[in-house]
């Protein structure tokens, strides 16, 4: 029985009991309300890698240093925290899927039908960053973090554009996708899910993140808004130092 | 094994809008009831907290509030020569799940259809000719909106509207939609005051001949305690509305306008994380005798109850029945049949305008606050020389600047680099997207069914949606986006990139969970699964409530018109049903 479920089962009633799996609840009477019943995001920690191996973290972090290059815009997608971001990522519910259907059969699907493998994202990274790892040594003559910013940027464009073509069940253009949306959601969101430091993004283009009133800027047209970006994470780190 | 539990009076499928509007109707008549609802309990206190709501990857794309394809998934084809699969993540549109429904994370935009809506094959054909609607399947409602304008102020009091009324009794009033249909008052709760990127589109349209007005929002504009006695508080333009749940009790939802008082009520009863898998039929098949649900663990029970109210959203609803056996299952073949029948969704299309100098602060933002023009909605001009039926409505409401989803860039910037992160920069602030919702026509070939091969978690079979967006609907959206254009034009920006609608209907992107048909409600049983009270023709202690009722959509958002089909339903039972239980209210 998880915590949740505990605490509920005093406010309300269950309606039947058997294995420790939570059960549908049973209210009336009255709206049920029960102290610390959200569900708070756990800030990620940089430190150690939870899904990636050590030849991995060099590809991906010289992958999220050409998607976000260092500029006088901001600093790097890896000192932003990209990979630590898409480590965690994929060592939770996303890498493994849990929220997709996963059922068979796996048939080749039209474009209007979606994705339609049966590997995980997670099982995405692992095969695609070995055979990214492979092509580009094989095509460019040198492991990927060892190639000029230029060639680089031609060995992710070929991947892209699908001119690269990687060995195995991978789908080059896709797993192109996935680590670049993956990459963008580090950047942008919240800095609690381990990327976007000191909210690089958001001072960037102007978002100011977790503010919840702007009633007194609405009428304000035109004019660009005054104060700076806020997070989730300071504003967990702040009720936690009371 | 199956539980059987003890007999209620009414059991309720689905706790979102329309289960507790029927729940909370049904309680003042003293009866007995129960909601099943599959996803767990939620509230404002307790769930939606503002010191973390405004979580964009949580919440807009890890879609925590949502239904999860691996809960229960969907599969599509375009068309019958296609083998369907499962959308093996929601995309297009995004079922809700949990105590509140979709109704906890909608945007709010709250519409009324006008009367011809209604009526549409008459009118249509009356105004055109059959001819015109050849390759549509369309139907009358059978009720009218002369008819449901009780029902429609009832919800938009409920829910404490936000907007202007532009027909009173058939006086056109200033600042409202002058092509509205008349309705008897105002709505409860003045406008929004609006940002920039809405009030700029509000002078273009007008400089180019259109007759915009503020969009009727249920994100509010002030502090508001509805006729339950429910108080609400006014929207601080916060940005984040549609995917998440409001933690300012600002955008009505059955927690913010029902429950409150719902949930006290001794003679209800809510169970949650019961999904209901069936309704079951006596021997006769014309009569239901409750619902089999199983809780988290897997335990089944059966629920006898005397009348069943499915309210488990337009797709759910006819997944049930066709799992139930309620109605004949449609058969685009022979065009008989009636349950999946007229599936209908949305056509939408879009415009961006990029500015050099402009900050419009995109993060200022209510889920449905913005301006419409309605002036090619509907049948609110003439189509006489067109080529089409149908229109829509040209909104430009910009939800939000949450930058994960939200970066327009021009067309040609590459996707990554130093290239992309400096055109993403500068058109942050200065673009306006605006988009036109086009009406959604039924065709012979588009419906819901079981699918044959794919299954549930217990190996019952998925849903099945056989659809594309009709010729018909192709060529109004086309003509939309022209007029759309002119607006945009009207706005002297620099750049202006169109995402106009074509061919084939894509699950992948988001596009509207605006699903609706496959239960429809009309006059004729062997063209409509319901008839005009929203019970069915085929077991009349079933009342299928939803959008799934719309015969077809038209060019705006549906819950406005799903709210009042509540109402509109619960009268039916309170003042008809109820005399003579178990009998059809129609012929
Ligand atoms: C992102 C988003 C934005 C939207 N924006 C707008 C908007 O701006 N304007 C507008 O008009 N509409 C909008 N909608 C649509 C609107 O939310 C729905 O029209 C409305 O909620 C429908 O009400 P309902 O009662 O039919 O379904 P819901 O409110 O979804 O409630 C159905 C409930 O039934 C439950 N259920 C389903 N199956 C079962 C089962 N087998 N057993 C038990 N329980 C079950 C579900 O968990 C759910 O809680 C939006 C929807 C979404 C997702």
């Amino acid at each position: 029985m998880n915590r949740r479920t505990f605490l509920t089962t005093t406010a309300v009633g269950l309606v039947a009991l058997a294995s420790g799996v939570a059960q549908a609840r049973s209210i009336s009477g009255a709206v049920p309300w029960e102290a610390f019943a959200g569900e708070p995001p756990t800030p990620v920690t940089p430190g150690g890698w939870h899904f990636f191996q050590p030849r991995e973290v060099v590809l991906m972090e010289a992958i999220v240093d050409r998607l976000i290059p260092a500029d006088d815009l901001s600093p790097s997608g890896r000192d932003c925290g990209c990979v630590v971001y898409v480590d965690r990522q994929l060592a939770g519910s996303f890498g493994e899927a849990a929220r997709l259907y996963m059922k068979g059969p796996f048939l080749p699907g039209l474009p209007t039908q979606g994705y339609q493998n049966s590997l995980t994202p997670a099982g995405r990274y692992r095969a695609g960053l070995a055979a990214f790892d492979k092509a580009v040594s094989d095509t460019f003559g040198g492991r990927f973090e060892t190639l000029s910013p230029g060639k680089q940027d031609q060995a992710l464009s070929e991947l892209e554009t699908g001119k690269l073509k990687l060995s195995g069940k991978v789908d080059g253009k896709g797993f192109f996708a996935l680590v670049l949306e993956n990459t963008m959601e580090g950047f942008f969101a919240d800095p609690v899910h381990g990327g976007n430091r000191d909210m690089a993004s958001w001072k960037m283009i102007g978002f100011p993140g977790a503010r919840y009133d702007y009633r007194d800027w609405v009428d304000q047209h035109d004019k660009p808004y005054p104060r700076g970006p806020v997070s989730i994470l300071g504003n967990i780190v702040q009720a936690k130092a009371g | 094994m199956t539980t059987i539990l003890p007999k209620k009076d009414v059991v309720i499928i689905g706790l979102g809008w329309t289960g507790s509007i029927l729940a909370n109707e049904l309680a003042d008549e003293g009866l007995d009831i129960v909601a099943l609802e599959r996803g767990p309990w939620r509230d404002t206190a307790t769930d939606f907290n503002i010191a973390y709501m405004q979580d964009e990857l949580r919440y807009a794309i890890r879609k925590d509030l949502f239904l999860h394809a691996s809960e229960e998934a969907m599969t599509m084809r375009n068309n019958t020569s296609e083998t369907a699969l499962p959308m093996r993540d929601y995309g297009s549109f995004l079922p809700g799940r949990g105590v509140g429904g979709a109704g906890v994370h909608w945007n709010g935009h709250t519409w009324r259809f006008y009367d011809s809506d209604f009526e549409l094959k008459s009118h249509l054909t009356e105004r055109y000719g059959a001819d015109r609607l050849a390759d549509l399947t369309i139907e009358d409602w059978g009720v009218t909106g002369r008819e449901l304008e009780h029902s429609y102020d009832r919800f938009e009091q409920l829910a404490g509207i936000s907007g202007k009324a532009g027909n009173i009794d058939g006086r056109i009033e200033e600042g409202g939609n002058p092509f509205e249909s008349p309705r008897k008052r105002d709505y409860p709760l003045p406008p929004n005051r609006m940002p920039y990127g809405p009030a700029l589109f509000a002078d273009a349209a007008k400089s180019a001949g259109f007759h915009p007005f503020p969009t009727p929002a249920a994100n509010l504009s002030q502090n508001y305690v509805n006729p339950l006695g429910v108080a609400m508080g006014q929207c601080s333009y916060c940005g984040f509305c549609e995917r998440f749940a409001c933690a300012n009790y600002s955008k009505s939802s059955p927690q913010t306008c029902v429950l409150p008082v719902l949930m006290r009520k001794p003679n209800f009863e809510l169970r949650s994380n019961s999904d209901v898998r069936k309704i079951e039929l006596a021997k006769d098949g014309k009569t239901a005798r409750g619902v089999t649900y199983v809780d988290t663990s897997g335990r089944e029970f059966f629920q006898p109850a005397d009348l069943v109210l499915v309210c488990a959203y337009a797709l759910h609803n006819v997944r049930l029945m066709l799992l139930s056996g309620i109605g004949q299952p449609y058969d685009p073949a022979t065009g008989e049949g009636t349950t999946g029948r007229n599936y209908c969704y949305q056509t939408n299309a879009g415009v961006t305008v990029f500015f050099d100098d402009k900050n419009f602060n995109p993060f200022i933002a209510g889920g449905a606050i913005g301006q419409t023009a309605d002036d090619f909605n509907g049948d609110s001009f003439d189509h006489s020389a067109l080529d089409f039926v149908g229109g829509g409505g040209i909104n430009c409401i910009p939800t939000s600047g949450r930058p994960i989803q939200h970066r327009p860039v021009p067309k040609g910037t590459p996707k990554w680099g130093s290239a992309w992160k400096k055109a993403t920069k500068e058109a942050y602030q200065s673009t306006l997207s605006f988009g036109v919702q086009g009406s959604s026509y039924a065709a012979r070939g588009n419906y819901l069914s079981l699918d044959p091969t794919y299954k549930d978690r217990y190996g019952v079979p998925l849903l099945r949606m056989t659809f594309d967006f009709p010729d018909n609907d192709i060529r109004m959206s086309h003509y939309l986006s022209d007029r759309a254009l002119e607006i945009a034009k009207a706005m002297g920006g620099r750049e202006i990139a169109e995402a106009r609608r074509d061919k084939s209907w894509n699950s992948v992107p988001y596009q509207s969970t605006h699903n609706t048909g496959g239960a429809i409600m009309g006059s004729d049983p062997t063209k409509s699964a319901l008839n005009k009270y929203l019970q069915s023709w085929d077991v009349a202690n079933v009342f299928v409530i939803g959008a799934s009722a719309f015969p077809q959509n038209a060019g705006k958002n549906p819950t406005g018109t799903v709210g009042a089909l509540a109402y509109w339903a619960a009268d039916a039972i309170r003042n008809q049903y109820l005399r003579n239980p178990g009998k059809g209210l129609v012929g």
